[in-house]
C-alpha cells in the first residue's frame, strides 16, 4: 500500500477498492434490469412498446426542466431549487390562458388549437423566463460570494415562497384543463397505436432543444455563458458581462421551463401547487444522470428516466408499480452520485471527489 | 475590527439616523452594559405601550412579564463571581420547568397581543422535541457545515424503532385470533394477551438513539465523500425514500410482512410510566397516560432529554471531535491538510445528529401514541432546518429560540395571528395553509439579510463576513 502511495500519491484511496467492486456491481444491476425488461418485452411486446412510447413523451418533458437545471448548475454551481415550481407557475398560467382566454374545449379544432398552444407558449415562456431571471437577481446574487450553501438554502426558500404563490392562485386542489389536444392515431403496429398528443409533445420540445443547442453553441450569448460556465473571473477578464450572462442563462432556463409547464398542461391536463416540486425532483435527476452541467447528458438522462418511470408504472411482469416511483428514482440519484458523481457523458468534477 | 460592527445587525443606516439625533455610536459604546440594555429595554418598552395601550388595556401580569424580563436581561449577571454564570440559565430552566404551574391553562394568563394567548402544553411538548431535533441537525449542518435535507429520515427511525418494539405491530395471529409473539420487557399497562413486543420506553430511547445512529453511519459512509450540494440531494433523496417506504412498506416485496402499517401507521404505542413498584417506593407516576397531569409529565420529560441534548451538543462542541466539525466546515483541504481524519470526522457529525433525531422521534411517537407516514415530509426536514438558520447556525442558544419560536408558530402562532388578521381586517384567510411559504420567505430573509441568523455564533459570523467582504475586512484589519 505503502508502495503504491509512493508511486501513484494523487489517486484517491477510493479508485483502488471501487476498481474491481464497483463496475461489477454496476453491470449486474444494469443486466438485471435489461433481464426484467426482456421478460416483459417476450410477455407483452404490445404493451412494451406502448409504454416506451409513452416514456419517451414523458423523458422529453423531463428534458425541458433537466435542461435548466443543468444550465444554472453549469453556470453558478447552483441547484436551482426553484426551478421545478417555475415550471408549475407556467403550467399554471398555461391552464388559465386555455381556460378563460381561449376558452378551448375538448378536442378543439386544430385551427383554435394551434393559435392557442403558439400564444401559451409566448406567455409562459415570457413570464417564467422575466421570474426566474429576477429570483436571481433578488435571491442569488446577493450571495454569490458566501459560503457555498447560502444559495442553496435560499433556493430552497424560494422554492417554498413559489409554491405558496401557486397555492394562494390556484387553491389547494387540482386545477384541470380541458384534454385539447387530439388523441387520434397517428399510425399503429398491431395494438400498438401512436397518438397525435405524443406526438405534439416531441413536436413541441425536440425544435425546442434544437434551438437551446444552437444557441448555446453558435451564438455570441452562447460562448459566452459556455466561458462564464469554465471561468467567471477569466471570462470578465475577456470583456465579458458576467452579470449579464448569468441573468441571461436564467432567463433561458425560466423560458424551457414555461414551456415544459404548457406541454405539462397540454398533455397531463393538471396543475397542482406542488406539481413542479416533485417532477423537479425527477428533472434534477436525470440531470446529475446525464451529468450536470452537460447539455445532450441532461436530455439523455431524462429519456432515460422517462423510459424507466414508464416501465416502472407501466410493465405487467414484477414491476415495482407507481407508489416506488421516487425510491426508484432517487435511488437511481444516490447510486449515480455515489459511483459516478460525473454522469453517464459528464466530465469529472470536484464535487464527486 | 470596530467598524464591522453593526454589519447586518443594527446597520449603520439606522446609526446614521441616531447620529442626527445627537447620539454618536462611540459614546454609545463607552456607557457600561447595564445601561445600556437598560436603555434598549426601555425604548422596547415604551414603543411597545406606545403602539398596544390604544389596543389593549395595559394588564398588570404582562407587566410583571415585562420585569422578570428585565431582571433577566438587564444585571451583568455573567460578572457576578461563581454563582453568575448560572444565574441566567437557572432562572430560565425554573421558569421552563414551572411553567405547567403559571401558564396552564392558557386561559389563566394575558393574551399576548396579535399572538394571542401562551401556547398550551401540547405546543410546549412538540417544541421541546423539535428543538431536540435542531440541536441535532445543528451538528450536521451549524458545527460541520454538511447541509443535510433529509433528516426527517432520522426522525422517522426513531419514530418507527419506539413503534415496532412498544406496541401489538408484530403480534401476528395464531388461527383462533391470538397473538402469536409476546414480548414484555418493563412495559407499563399492557393490554394483557394483546401480543407484539412492548419495551420499556426508557430502554426504547437509547435504542432508537442508537439504531438511528446507525442508519446514519450506513447512510454516511458512501455518501460523505461527496462535497457540499451534492451531499445535500443525497441527503434529500434519503428523506424522500425513508417515507415512502414507510407508507409502502405494509406488504414489502409482496410478501404480505408488514413492516409499518402503511399509510395509517401503527398505533397504538404503550405509554411511558414507571412501573407500579416505583410509583409505590419514590413515587414516580406508574403510568403517563392514566396520570391526571400527563401533558404535563411528557413535556418534563422532553425538557429532560433537551437537557441531555444541549449538555452532549455544548460539549461535543468544545471537544477535540466538535473543533475537527468546525475546522472540517471552514476549510476541508486545509483540515485533511492538517491531518483531520475527513470520512471519520463527518461520519461522527452525522451519527452525532442522527442519534439526537432518532431520540427526538422516538419521544414524538410516544407523545402523539402512534406512528404516521404523514408525518415525514421533506417539509419538515426543511421546517428543522429553517429553525437552525432562523436562529444562527452553530450556537445553541440561536437553534433553541429559533425552535421554540418557530414550532410555537407552526402548533399555534400562526393560526391566532390569522384569526387576529380576519377579526380586525374582515378577511378569510387561512393562513396556517400558507405557513410553509411563511418558513421559506424567514428563509429567504435571514439569508439575505442576517445570513448568520438571528442569534449568530461568533466564529460563524466572522466567517460570512470573511467572505462577504474579504477586500473591506483586510483592508480594516490593521
Amino acid at each position: 500500500m505503502v508502495t503504491e502511495a509512493r508511486t501513484q500519491p494523487v489517486i484517491p484511496i477510493r479508485r483502488r477498492i471501487g476498481s474491481t467492486a464497483v463496475p461489477v456491481v454496476g453491470l449486474l444491476l444494469v443486466l438485471a434490469v435489461l433481464l426484467w425488461l426482456g421478460v416483459n418485452l417476450v410477455k407483452a411486446p404490445d404493451d412494451f412498446f406502448q409504454i416506451f412510447l409513452i416514456g419517451l413523451s414523458n423523458g422529453a418533458l423531463y428534458g425541458l426542466v433537466a435542461l435548466g437545471y443543468t444550465l444554472v448548475y453549469g453556470i453558478l454551481g447552483l441547484i436551482n431549487f426553484a426551478h421545478g415550481d417555475v415550471f408549475m407557475l407556467g403550467g399554471m398560467i398555461s391552464v388559465t390562458l386555455v381556460l378563460s382566454v381561449f376558452s378551448l374545449e375538448e378536442s378543439a379544432p386544430l385551427g383554435s388549437l394551434i393559435p392557442a398552444i403558439l400564444a401559451c407558449l409566448a406567455v409562459a415562456m415570457g413570464i417564467c423566463g422575466l421570474l426566474n431571471a429576477s429570483i436571481e437577481r433578488i435571491a442569488y446574487k446577493p450571495l454569490r460570494s458566501a459560503p457555498r450553501l447560502a444559495p442553496l438554502i435560499t433556493a430552497i426558500g424560494v422554492s417554498f415562497i413559489l409554491q405558496d404563490v401557486g397555492l394562494i392562485w390556484k387553491g389547494p386542489a387540482y386545477v384541470a384543463a380541458p384534454r385539447t389536444l387530439p388523441h387520434g392515431e397517428i399510425f399503429s403496429i398491431g395494438s400498438v397505436s401512436y397518438t397525435w398528443d405524443r406526438l405534439i409533445v416531441l413536436l413541441i420540445t425536440v425544435p425546442v432543444l434544437l434551438g437551446l443547442m444552437w444557441l448555446v453553441r453558435y451564438t455570441r450569448q452562447g460562448k459566452a455563458m459556455r466561458a462564464t460556465a469554465q471561468d467567471k473571473d477569466a471570462a470578465a477578464m475577456m470583456g465579458i458581462d458576467v452579470n449579464r450572462t448569468i441573468s441571461f442563462t436564467f432567463l433561458i432556463a425560466g423560458a424551457l421551463a414555461g414551456t415544459a409547464g404548457v406541454v405539462y398542461a397540454f398533455y397531463f391536463t393538471n396543475v397542482r401547487f406542488d406539481t413542479g416540486f416533485q417532477l423537479g425532483l425527477i428533472a434534477f435527476t436525470a440531470a446529475v444522470l446525464g451529468g450536470i452541467g452537460n447539455l445532450p447528458g441532461a436530455v439523455l438522462g431524462a429519456l432515460l428516466i422517462g423510459l424507466i418511470q414508464a416501465f416502472n408504472e407501466g410493465l405487467a411482469w414484477r414491476a415495482p408499480g407507481s407508489t416506488w416511483t421516487t425510491t426508484i428514482v432517487f435511488s437511481i440519484l444516490i447510486l449515480i452520485l455515489v459511483f459516478r458523481p460525473q454522469g453517464l457523458l459528464g466530465e469529472r468534477t470536484p464535487e464527486g471527489g | 475590527m470596530a467598524n464591522l460592527r453593526g454589519r447586518g445587525g443594527v446597520g449603520p443606516a439606522w446609526w446614521g439616523v441616531l447620529e442626527r439625533l445627537g447620539l454618536r455610536h462611540e459614546r454609545w459604546e463607552r456607557l457600561p452594559e447595564p445601561a445600556r440594555r437598560s436603555v434598549t429595554l426601555g425604548a422596547a418598552a415604551v414603543l411597545a405601550l406606545a403602539v398596544l395601550t390604544p389596543l389593549y388595556s395595559i394588564d398588570l401580569q404582562a407587566i410583571a412579564v415585562f420585569l422578570v424580563l428585565a431582571f433577566l436581561f438587564v444585571p451583568p449577571w455573567r460578572r457576578v463571581p461563581v454563582v453568575g454564570r448560572f444565574v441566567l440559565p437557572g432562572m430560565v430552566f425554573a421558569l421552563l420547568v414551572s411553567y405547567p404551574y403559571w401558564a396552564s391553562p392558557p386561559e389563566k394568563l394575558f393574551t399576548i397581543p396579535i399572538l394571542g394567548p401562551f401556547p398550551n402544553m401540547n405546543t410546549m411538548v412538540i417544541a421541546a422535541i423539535f428543538v431536540m431535533m435542531a440541536l441535532g441537525l445543528n451538528m450536521v449542518v451549524g458545527y460541520a457545515g454538511l447541509l443535510d435535507l433529509g433528516y426527517v429520515a432520522f426522525y422517522a427511525i426513531g419514530a418507527y424503532t419506539a413503534a415496532w418494539f412498544a406496541s401489538p405491530q408484530f403480534a401476528g395471529a395464531n388461527p383462533d385470533f391470538t397473538p402469536k409473539r409476546e414480548f414484555t420487557l418493563g412495559a407499563v399497562d399492557v393490554i394483557p394477551g394483546i401480543g407484539g413486543f412492548h419495551v420499556s420506553i426508557w430502554l426504547l430511547l437509547p435504542l432508537a438513539a442508537a439504531l438511528t445512529a446507525i442508519v446514519g453511519v450506513v447512510i454516511g459512509l458512501p455518501t460523505l465523500r461527496l462535497r457540499g450540494d451534492y451531499l445535500a440531494i443525497v441527503t434529500l433523496g434519503f428523506g424522500e425514500i425513508l417515507p415512502q417506504i414507510a407508507r409502502n412498506g405494509d406488504n414489502l416485496l409482496g410478501t404480505g410482512f408488514n413492516l409499518t402499517g402503511g399509510p395509517p401507521g401503527i398505533t397504538p404505542i404503550d405509554p411511558p410510566g414507571f412501573g407500579y413498584w416505583l410509583q409505590d417506593k419514590v413515587g414516580l407516576p406508574a403510568s403517563y397516560i392514566t396520570h391526571p397531569a400527563f401533558e404535563s409529565l411528557f413535556y418534563w420529560t422532553a425538557i429532560f432529554l433537551v437537557l441531555f441534548t444541549l449538555f452532549c451538543s455544548v460539549r461535543l462542541r468544545d471537544s477535540r471531535l466538535g473543533r475537527a466539525w468546525v475546522a472540517i466546515r471552514e476549510d476541508e483541504t486545509a483540515a485533511a491538510a492538517m491531518g483531520v481524519p475527513l470520512m471519520r470526522t463527518k461520519t461522527w457529525a452525522y451519527a452525532a445528529g442522527a442519534f439526537f433525531g432518532g431520540i427526538a422521534g422516538c419521544w414524538f411517537a410516544t407523545f402523539k401514541t402512534g406512528v404516521f407516514p404523514d408525518d415525514f415530509y421533506f417539509n419538515i426536514s426543511v421546517f428543522i432546518l429553517c429553525m437552525v438558520i432562523f436562529g444562527g447556525m452553530g450556537n445553541v442558544w440561536g437553534v433553541i429560540a429559533g425552535a421554540v419560536f418557530l414550532a410555537y408558530l407552526d402548533r399555534e402562532g400562526l393560526g391566532n395571528i390569522g384569526g387576529w388578521i380576519n377579526t380586525n381586517f374582515g378577511t378569510n384567510i387561512d393562513v396556517p395553509l400558507y405557513s410553509f411559504g411563511i418558513y421559506g420567505l424567514i428563509i429567504v430573509v435571514v439569508m439575505l439579510f442576517r445570513p448568520h441568523g438571528l442569534l449568530p455564533e461568533a466564529r460563524r459570523k466572522r466567517e460570512f463576513e470573511h467572505t462577504l467582504q474579504e477586500e473591506e475586512l483586510t483592508g480594516a484589519e490593521s
